[in-house]
């Protein structure tokens, strides 16, 4: 009888992935008990095979996604663009645990709550991607939310990071509410909170109407805020700065593929049909986020708010996507999210190679004479920092050589050259770092220490930056099939 | 098969990354060991490079050794290279200079060897793929990979403003390639392919006239800053001036070059009606950068920047000839591209020679040193009167034939080159008399060794070659003969129309003699 919570045990095979990071996650807070305090990295590995398992589930789950599986009253979703999403999130999270260990080793922060929360947040991101209904998706995104709120505070002891943690759950909750009104508007306006139910029924009102402009409004200011774009970026540049260097990483790549992932379910699933309200919007809201994010980022001397205020040019490249809005538009952005997730978190993992005790390594002058102190650091750094600037042969490039495409096919031709010039502040900034990893006298001779861990993560990270610059092949069959799901298009 | 027609260029293309990789496994330490291994590849890389001499047919119509492989088919780019007779100067051309600025660096180079030549070898191996790459992504990627070397090379290695001139260098020039993507979008938008040999061999303008203006100026930026015409020079003074003698060597000879190689390539066989109507506006500019930078040349202190000054003026000849359009035109403009390689090349290492001993670049400084360095002088002074373009030296061929190509469509833009010509042979042998002649009067200058036989290896081969096309160009302007040809049928192929009547250039210059009867070939069907 449909509208009634049907539920069979198949269905659970369905979640099984978020269900092996649950499981998981709650396994370390309670084995976090038994270890003493110099075995406490032994929580890094379980929550490793938690993303390990919680991947195998994943890849079991790819035949329902061809079928475009929706279960639990339609509440969730299986589709490629689930599955994908849900890798770069694994991807991104084992990434992170494996650059945090020695880390928490150096604050002296090691706690078992720090992976279970890692976990907890990626069971978030995993039903934002898959999630068909507004209230599982706004539990999701607070379940992300929360998680990173006590993350990025997590060096207690450290007054920068408790500041960062303040101002990220203010306005964090701040822009929670307004998504919520806006959800609530969806719902009445459709009667309910399917996002399939609500693209039909926002398409059958008149164009225009005021009542969808406001609701797209309040909903995009909340998701918008999620991925740091221009005007709602403010929380970025501090967050970054003050949380513990992995956390940033984490913030600055898997959160907002995270919240990408909603935005794309949200505009080109339920808002779809009304495109002509919003696309301004985008457009808008892209351009001031390239503008502001490469202009401000011209005078950080901290490596974190330059990453930072980068990352908010890169929400623009990416958000330029959605306004190409066709096919190649959209591959464009699903392979820029990924190949962005990945050498962003190599930026951030070189900055917590830096960090030792005494050192907190993310000034500029931090980084002088890497290449003398580190060689392999130092040109990894480098590799890293091109593919932000997207200079060939890395994924960087590729991922920007997609979004204008999309945007010369389109016919943005004032779009695209504003883009492709803002690569030249770009690469202004980032190289100013790389003058003074290689044209500087070290300032500290001390060389910074890598652990096995932070090796393997890095060389995962270059092996993607550099393979999908140089073959992308691989990488664009992938982003094709992500956007197999019919949306819209 | 690593030498047969299909393979023969990616071996080039490869040699010196190869030798990149494997000098990462050598210790740092081990300076000798890096010097050997940046010398032996760059001696390997001209040596695979020395095939193309006797296998390169002359006068094919169409490009040579292709290797055509899927690189991404998801976007239809592929990994395509092949060579016709501009391409095949320019391999030779970056080959050549590539080993020489390696052995030069021998003495120079101090500090850090092993990311020095890892930098060079790279560098090499970018400048070749844009001159190999028949696709446009490929190219692309190329263009710009070759930047990030470069950067390094006058960053770390240069003199004192070494990391302004390095991202001065890099923005600039970035700024103008970024523009060229978008206008290779817009290309592949319109005919759906990214392929250049398709393009080029179309028998019909693939694009409408309004679109030919917009990609003509798309892709004017990246080459006019890369030349650089006037007044995109600006970057050109700094590079060169505070990059290490061998990245002004490359930068001089083989960079510059990829400017009117792109122009060669692309904005003038593809967009003609485009070229045609913004003719004017090239040529002026080539003509104010060719007078402009000799006078600048004039009020230089520093030996360096006077060079980096001639540069200008001698990369405005190659665009007058480019953009005269004529047979002669576009030949001589090619040698000259060659002949500015070979001769500002030379000259930058006759400062290095002097920048070794005396670690300073000023004029001021020097004065009589033919005293103590007889040999030096004699090479100097070649170098010199090749540049200036002297009879019986290369310069005097380049010039004489662009000269010629321009008079042939109107006289007055001959005769502001001309002008050129003079100023050009002024400041150079000015700059001569003020270093070499007179009485020591420096007291620093009374000792300085003469050449040793690396600087003897080095300049002395570019003088072979200088007196080589000086004497007997003939071989370069048959490689030349059918690419032109190509390119001057898209504007008037009634020119090569059997009227060789009406031809009077050919009677007129009989020091020229062979020169034009190459450029000026016989009908087609002798092709």
């Amino acid at each position: 009888m449909p509208g009634l919570l049907q539920l069979t045990l198949r269905d659970s095979n369905l979640i099984m992935p978020e269900v092996m990071l649950s499981f998981f996650g709650l396994g370390i807070l309670m084995t976090d008990f038994l270890l003493g305090p110099r075995e406490k990295k032994w929580n890094a590995l379980t929550a490793l095979l938690g993303v390990g398992f919680s991947g195998v589930t994943l890849w079991e789950l790819r035949p329902l996604a061809l079928q475009h599986d929706q279960r639990f009253n339609d509440a969730i979703v299986i589709d490629p663009f689930f599955i994908f999403f849900g890798f770069v999130f694994l991807a991104a999270t084992a990434i992170v645990i494996l650059i945090s260990v020695r880390y928490l080793d150096v604050e002296d922060e090691h706690h078992g709550e720090y992976y279970a929360l890692m976990l907890f947040a990626t069971v978030g991101m995993m039903f934002l991607a898959c999630g068909n209904d507004l209230v599982t998706l706004f539990i999701a995104l607070e379940t992300m939310a929360i998680s990173f709120y006590v993350l990025s505070g997590f060096l207690r002891r450290d007054r920068r990071s408790n500041e960062a943690a303040v101002k990220y759950v203010l306005l964090g909750a701040f822009s929670s509410g307004i998504l919520a009104y806006g959800f609530s508007l969806l719902y009445g306006m459709s009667g309910s909170t399917n996002l399939n139910a609500i693209a039909e029924s926002l398409g059958q009102r008149p164009p225009g109407d005021l009542l969808v402009v406001i609701a797209i409004l309040t909903v995009s200011v909340g998701v918008l805020f999620k991925v740091a774009a221009v005007p709602f970026h403010q929380w970025a540049p501090d967050v970054y700065e003050g949380a513990p260097t992995p956390i940033s990483a984490y913030v600055s790549v898997a959160s907002s593929a995270a919240s990408f992932a909603l935005l794309l379910r949200l505009f080109l699933g339920a808002f779809w049909p009304v495109r002509a309200d919003w696309a301004p919007l985008i457009t808008a809201v892209a351009v001031l986020s390239l503008t502001l994010g490469n202009l401000a980022a011209l005078k950080q001397n901290n490596i974190k708010r330059m990453l930072a205020y980068s990352s908010i040019g890169h929400v623009g490249y990416i958000l330029l996507g959605l306004v190409a809005g066709n096919k190649l538009g959209l591959q464009a952005m699903a392979f820029y999210i990924f190949v962005y997730a990945f050498f962003q978190a190599g930026a951030f993992a070189i900055v917590v190679v830096l960090r030792k005790k005494g050192v907190i390594g993310d000034e500029i002058e931090d980084l002088n004479g890497l290449i003398f102190r580190n060689p392999g650091a130092a040109v990894l750094m480098l590799i890293f920092l091109l593919s932000l600037a997207g200079i060939p042969p890395t994924a960087g490039f590729i991922g920007k050589l997609l979004i204008f495409w999309a945007l010369v096919e389109t016919g943005h031709y004032t779009l695209a050259v504003v883009a492709v010039l803002y690569i030249l502040p770009a690469v202004y900034y980032y190289f100013r770092f790389v003058a003074a990893m290689f044209s500087r006298e070290a300032t500290d001779q001390r060389p910074p220490i890598i652990s096995f861990g932070q090796w393997v993560a890095l060389a995962a990270i270059v092996l993607v930056t550099l393979v999908a610059g140089i073959y992308p092949e691989p990488f664009l069959r992938l982003a094709t099939y992500s956007i197999l799901t019919p949306f819209g298009l | 098969m690593l030498f047969s027609d299909s393979h023969i260029l990616s071996t080039i293309l490869f040699t010196p990354l190869v030798g990149a990789i494997l000098m990462l496994f050598i210790p740092r330490t081990n300076a000798n060991a890096h010097r050997l291994m940046g010398n032996l590849f760059g001696l390997l890389g001209l040596a695979v490079s020395l095939p193309l001499l006797w296998r390169f047919k002359f006068g094919a119509p169409d490009f040579q050794f292709q290797q055509r492989l899927d690189w991404i088919p998801s976007i239809n780019a592929h990994y395509f290279l092949g060579i016709d007779g501009i391409s095949f100067l320019m391999v030779m051309l970056t080959t050549v200079l590539g080993a020489i600025a390696i052995l030069s660096s021998w003495s120079a180079i101090h500090k850090r060897e092993k990311e020095y030549y890892i930098l060079l070898l790279l560098l090499q191996t970018g400048m070749l793929g844009v001159f190999m790459s028949l696709d446009f992504v490929l190219f692309y990627v190329f263009w710009e990979v070759m930047l990030v070397p470069m950067y390094f090379l006058i960053g770390v290695w240069g003199s004192e403003r070494r990391l302004y001139a390095a991202i001065k260098f890099f923005l600039y020039t970035l700024a103008g390639s970024v523009v060229m993507l978008l206008a290779i979008l817009m290309i592949y938008f319109k005919v759906n392919t990214f392929d250049i040999r398709e393009i080029l061999m179309s028998p019909h303008a693939m694009f409408a006239r309004d679109l030919q203006n917009w990609l003509f100026w798309g892709f004017f930026f990246a080459f006019a800053i890369k030349v650089p015409m006037f007044p995109f020079h600006t970057w050109l003074p700094d590079a060169h001036t505070e990059a290490p003698t061998a990245g002004s060597v490359i930068l001089a000879g083989v960079l510059l070059k990829m400017g009117t190689y792109g122009f060669l390539r692309f904005s003038v066989p593809m967009f003609p009606d485009a070229t045609m109507k913004f003719r004017w506006i090239m040529i002026t500019l080539s003509l104010i950068g060719i007078i402009y930078g000799a006078l600048v040349c004039m009020m230089q202190k520093d030996m360096k920047k006077l060079i980096a000054y001639s540069s200008v003026s001698h990369m405005g000849f190659c665009t007058l000839g480019i953009f005269a359009l004529t047979p002669l035109g576009l030949s001589g403009s090619i040698i000259q591209q060659v002949n500015h390689g070979i001769s500002t090349g030379a000259l930058f290492l006759i400062v290095g020679v002097l920048y070794e001993r005396r670690h300073t670049r000023l004029i001021s400084e020097f004065g009589g040193l033919a005293t103590p360095m007889p040999n030096f002088a004699a090479v100097y002074l070649i170098v010199t009167l090749s540049s200036l373009g002297m009879p019986l030296l290369n310069g005097f061929i380049g010039e004489f034939t662009i000269l010629r190509g321009a008079f042939e469509v109107r006289w007055q833009w001959a005769a502001w080159g001309v002008i050129g010509v003079v100023l050009g042979a002024a400041y150079l042998l000015w700059l001569y008399q003020r270093v070499m002649f007179g009485n020591v009067t420096n007291p620093a200058n009374e000792q300085l060794p003469d050449l040793n036989w690396r600087e003897w290896t080095t300049i002395g081969t570019l003088i072979l070659f200088a007196f080589w096309i000086g004497i007997y160009p003939k071989p370069l302007f048959d490689v030349l003969d059918k690419p032109v040809q190509q390119i001057v049928m898209r504007y008037d192929p009634s020119y090569y129309a059997p009227r060789n009547a009406t031809l009077p250039l050919l009677d007129a210059a009989p020091a020229m003699a062979s020169a034009p009867a190459a450029a000026t070939p016989a009908p087609p069907e002798t092709k």
